[in-house]
């Protein structure tokens, strides 16, 4: 039929449009990343056994771990507050409570070891330059260092929680640096109710002295993720994730280190912020397109019925 | 004074026919509208355009409800209360940024089948200027809306269009200056762009569409082979019953049951994207928030402005300015370059489908390459295209004026 | 006639599916005339009634109304409508008058509400006792914690009122 023919000469020519100005014109603008699915291939696999009890005392001991962090599910809280730690390290450093659920363990070995390494930062903290990274290197018990660090890695393990919700995923790997004001969280956590305004101000005045130092440490303040996931591709975010570097080569964003079900936890907070109406949209999507399709079904019947005297 | 029916039931036919001349108004408007029955779908655009228009209008009246025209203000109004806390504000928002870009695709469909079947020829340069009017309304209209969001392709391109406003070498730097109240794009910009888009605009537009319609009713709508009907006679074998010797048919409702299974298959289309597919119309970077310290590492127009765009790149500034402004107008002059004497569809007009067919062609390498990186090979396939395009209308004046009677 | 018939049938048939989808669309529409989310969870509102002094209105905010927090003194009358909190009663009410929705005055001295719109007077448990105002001052939901009440839920001596018909 003459209009088919007409239809398949509209359809052919936008469809090279569209080809035109989104998949090729995007293949051409960004370069193609390929996903390493969070394997981490770079770093060192772990070959000791590692001993939970033995990592315990390791992270408990004296100039290890809890200097600086806080295990808050083991009853060890941070040894100063946020402010005060973003003004000593740059940032504040994280919780250990559940890194053992969200982070490669081959990521948490390496960082013990050599932590700017590990979090893809070299080319920022360069030691013989004198530029140490915030976080020192553990440099061993007296013991084998692999095992040690194996042991230690075993105890994060151990004392994870077996459910960690998207947002506590996201405030451990992505909320010391960004904020998320959609969700009215900052990198101080989340916003208090303040009855009066001059609480409310004195507050938000501690959120920009952190704010300061973080931009001091990272050279520009980190993104308000809000957005994110409607800002860039699932795949833009999942690689750049993975190492920053590769998608910004440069940046003084670290490598996080997320597992493969740790970054999964974060994508879903970053979906639930920026895209809630995707469930909503996906239940009802199909319904509007069945009832067009019988609308048009109906006008089909109608059409033919008044076109059938004209032939 | 006319006559007045003492006994007519108010609000009957009669009695509003008598005050308002409903029934001739109805057989002008619709029952005794005559349509040429030898036409396809693509006739069926120009109603698949209104009723865009019409999604456009409606699910802006509610964005209009929680949007807030204020550079501190205009991304979280969109981006949080509209997307996230309005009952179905997403929804709205999805129709009318996909509705957007896809009312630029039937426009375009509706200008070449225009084009193709000679129908702003003898009689209809009317129909064509006006609908390169509307063009020329919808784009604005376009523009205006797409700085609403306040992202960064919103400053980024409110930046870079308001400044060909400076007419190259002439360096009008008041003007861009005057156009935007303010030195750069700021509240003053967003604001008065909100009223351009929500007010000014929509009135032309609508005023746009009644020109539009009104100019199709004397010179009647083309059909498939441009053929002269006489209209009146032809209506008289249709109301005599002689339906199958009629050339026409009434708009109401037989062109119209024709319109709206197209419409219905169109909206299938249209709804799949609003739903599942909606990355092309509102692109990613947009949701990143204005930053006048940070342009984008890619920054171009929507794909319906590529052309265009892409006209303007491959020369240099003072070119490339006057090169963009010839292909803005160029279009509008289309009845008059053409000095052919035939209506008819292309393929019976000899070398004119193949001006035809390079017209198309080359307009979508132009959208094609507007949008990538200008660098290399793309620059001097860019610098082509541009010249093919400049090129094609002496061509057509040319080829039209060798063209003989048919 | 009979062609006529058909064609209404067909014709009828999309028009009515169309309707259909017109009401879906009428309902969106509607929900997004709705209240916020952000709007119905700031409907709550909590007043520490420990630092309240006798015979002193205080006024506070709730859903964008005035809410009148009294503490009665011994000698203003005990009433069903009170708000009791250990050995203290208040009284607790939105400060429009039910006449036409102006903010009534406290006059300490006489322990009346007046409203200077149209001359409404109100007693210190709120009931109209002169001038135009239909019905008592209204009280909002409560629930008490304490020494504090929270506006905007229904506790059970809230509940209590209600069912008594006392609250407006």
């Amino acid at each position: 039929m003459k209009e088919l023919k007409v239809l398949a000469v509209v359809v052919f020519f936008s469809l090279l449009v569209y080809w035109g100005v989104e998949p090729f014109a995007h293949g051409q603008m960004h370069k193609h990343v390929d996903s390493d699915k969070f394997a981490y291939s770079d770093l060192p696999e772990i070959t000791k056994e590692g001993d939970a009890a033995n990592g315990g005392n390791l992270v408990m001991g004296a100039g290890a771990c809890l200097g600086c962090h806080s295990i808050e599910s083991q009853g060890m809280p941070a040894p100063m507050d946020a402010g005060t730690a973003a003004a000593s390290y740059g940032v504040n450093p994280p919780d250990l409570s559940n890194i053992g659920a969200l982070y490669d363990e081959k990521f948490l070995a390496e960082l013990i070891k050599n932590p700017a390494h590990a979090l893809n930062v070299e080319h920022k903290f360069d030691p013989a330059a004198g530029k140490m990274h915030p976080m020192v290197a553990f440099y061993g018990a007296g013991g084998d260092i692999d095992q040690e660090v194996a042991d230690m890695v075993a105890y994060f393990k151990s004392i994870a929680p077996k459910e960690i919700s998207p947002k506590e995923a996201f405030d451990n790997a992505c909320g010391r640096c960004h904020a998320m004001r959609y969700d009215k969280y900052t990198q101080l956590g989340d916003i208090p109710e303040f009855k009066y305004e001059k609480d409310a101000l004195a507050y938000q005045i501690k959120v920009l002295e952190y704010q300061d130092h973080l931009k001091k440490y990272m050279g520009t303040l980190p993104p308000d993720l809000s957005m994110i996931i409607r800002a860039r591709s699932a795949h833009y975010l999942e690689t750049f994730v993975e190492n920053p570097q590769t998608q910004l080569a440069g940046t003084s964003m670290p490598r996080v280190g997320l597992s493969k079900e740790g970054y999964e936890k974060v994508e879903a907070y970053l979906t639930e912020i920026g895209d809630p109406s995707k469930p909503q949209r996906e239940a009802i999507g199909p319904w509007v397109l069945g009832f067009f399709l019988i609308f048009s079904i109906l006008a089909f019947l109608w059409k033919k019925h008044q076109w059938r005297d004209l032939h | 004074m006319a006559k007045f029916d003492e006994n007519a039931r108010p609000f009957s036919e009669k009695w509003l026919d008598e005050r308002l001349g409903v029934v001739t108004l109805k057989k002008v408007l619709s029952t005794e509208y005559w349509i040429p029955k030898d036409i396809n779908f693509l006739w069926a655009m120009g109603m698949v355009l209104a009723a865009t228009f019409g999604l456009l209008l409606i699910s802006g009246i509610f964005l209009l409800m929680y949007y807030k025209p204020d550079a501190a203000l205009a991304f979280d109004s969109v981006n949080y209360t509209i997307m996230t806390e309005v009952g179905y504000g997403w929804l709205w928002r999805h129709i009318h940024g996909v509705g957007a870009s896809i009312v630029f695709l039937i426009i375009y469909i509706h200008m070449f089948t225009g084009i193709y079947y000679g129908s702003y020829k003898k009689g209809r340069e009317m129909i064509w200027i006006s609908g390169m009017l509307l063009f020329v309304a919808f784009s604005a209209e376009a523009f205006s809306g797409y700085m609403l969001p306040w992202g960064q392709m919103s400053y980024w391109a409110g930046m870079v269009i308001t400044n060909l406003f400076s007419g190259g070498s002439l360096e009008a730097y008041g003007l861009v200056e005057w156009i935007r109240g303010d030195y750069v794009p700021g509240d003053a910009f967003l604001t008065r762009f909100f009223m351009l888009h929500v007010l000014l605009l929509p009135l032309v537009i609508i005023g746009l569409i009644v020109l539009h319609f009104g100019t199709l009713r004397l010179p009647h709508v083309n059909n498939q082979k441009g053929e002269e009907i006489d209209f009146e006679e032809a209506a008289e074998l249709y109301k005599a019953g002689k339906k199958k010797e009629s050339k026409v048919i009434p708009f109401n409702p037989v062109f119209l049951s024709k319109d709206v299974f197209v419409m219905g298959v169109y909206f299938i289309l249209f709804f799949y994207l609003v739903f599942y597919h909606f990355d092309f119309a509102m692109d990613p970077v947009n949701f990143d928030p204005a930053d006048g310290l940070k342009t984008p590492p890619h920054i171009y127009p929507e794909w319906y402005f590529l052309w265009s765009y892409e006209i303007l790149r491959p020369f240099n500034k003072d070119l490339g300015l006057i090169a963009f402004g010839i292909a803005q107008i160029a279009l509008f002059f289309l009845p008059f370059i053409d000095r052919s004497p035939n209506v008819a569809p292309a393929h019976k007009r000899g070398l004119f489908n193949i001006w035809f067919w390079v017209l198309l062609v080359d307009m979508i390498v132009l959208t094609i390459l507007g949008k990538l990186p200008p660098e290399g090979i793309y620059n001097d396939l860019g610098l082509v295209a541009a010249i093919v395009f400049l090129l094609l209308g002496p061509a057509l004046f040319v080829i039209t004026k060798m063209e003989k009677k048919i | 006639m009979k062609e006529q018939g058909r064609r209404d049938f067909m014709g009828m048939a999309l028009g009515g599916f169309t309707a259909l989808g017109g009401l879906g669309a009428l309902y969106a529409m509607k929900r997004s005339w709705d209240p916020l989310p952000s709007v119905k969870a700031a409907g709550f509102t909590t007043i520490d009634l420990s630092a309240a002094q006798e015979n002193v209105l205080n006024i506070e905010k709730w859903r964008g109304k005035p809410i009148f927090v009294l503490k009665k003194s011994a000698d203003m009358k005990a009433d069903d409508r009170d708000v009791v909190v250990g050995s203290d009663r208040f009284h607790v009410s939105i400060g429009l008058c039910t006449h036409l929705g102006c903010i009534p005055a406290y006059l300490p001295g006489e322990k009346i509400f007046r409203c200077a719109c149209h001359g409404g007077e109100f007693d210190a448990s709120g009931h109209e006792i002169f001038g135009p105002p239909p019905s008592p001052l209204e009280i909002p939901p409560f629930k008490l914690e304490g020494t504090t009440i929270v506006l905007g839920e229904e506790g059970p001596e809230f509940i209590k009122m209600k069912d008594a018909g006392l609250i407006a």
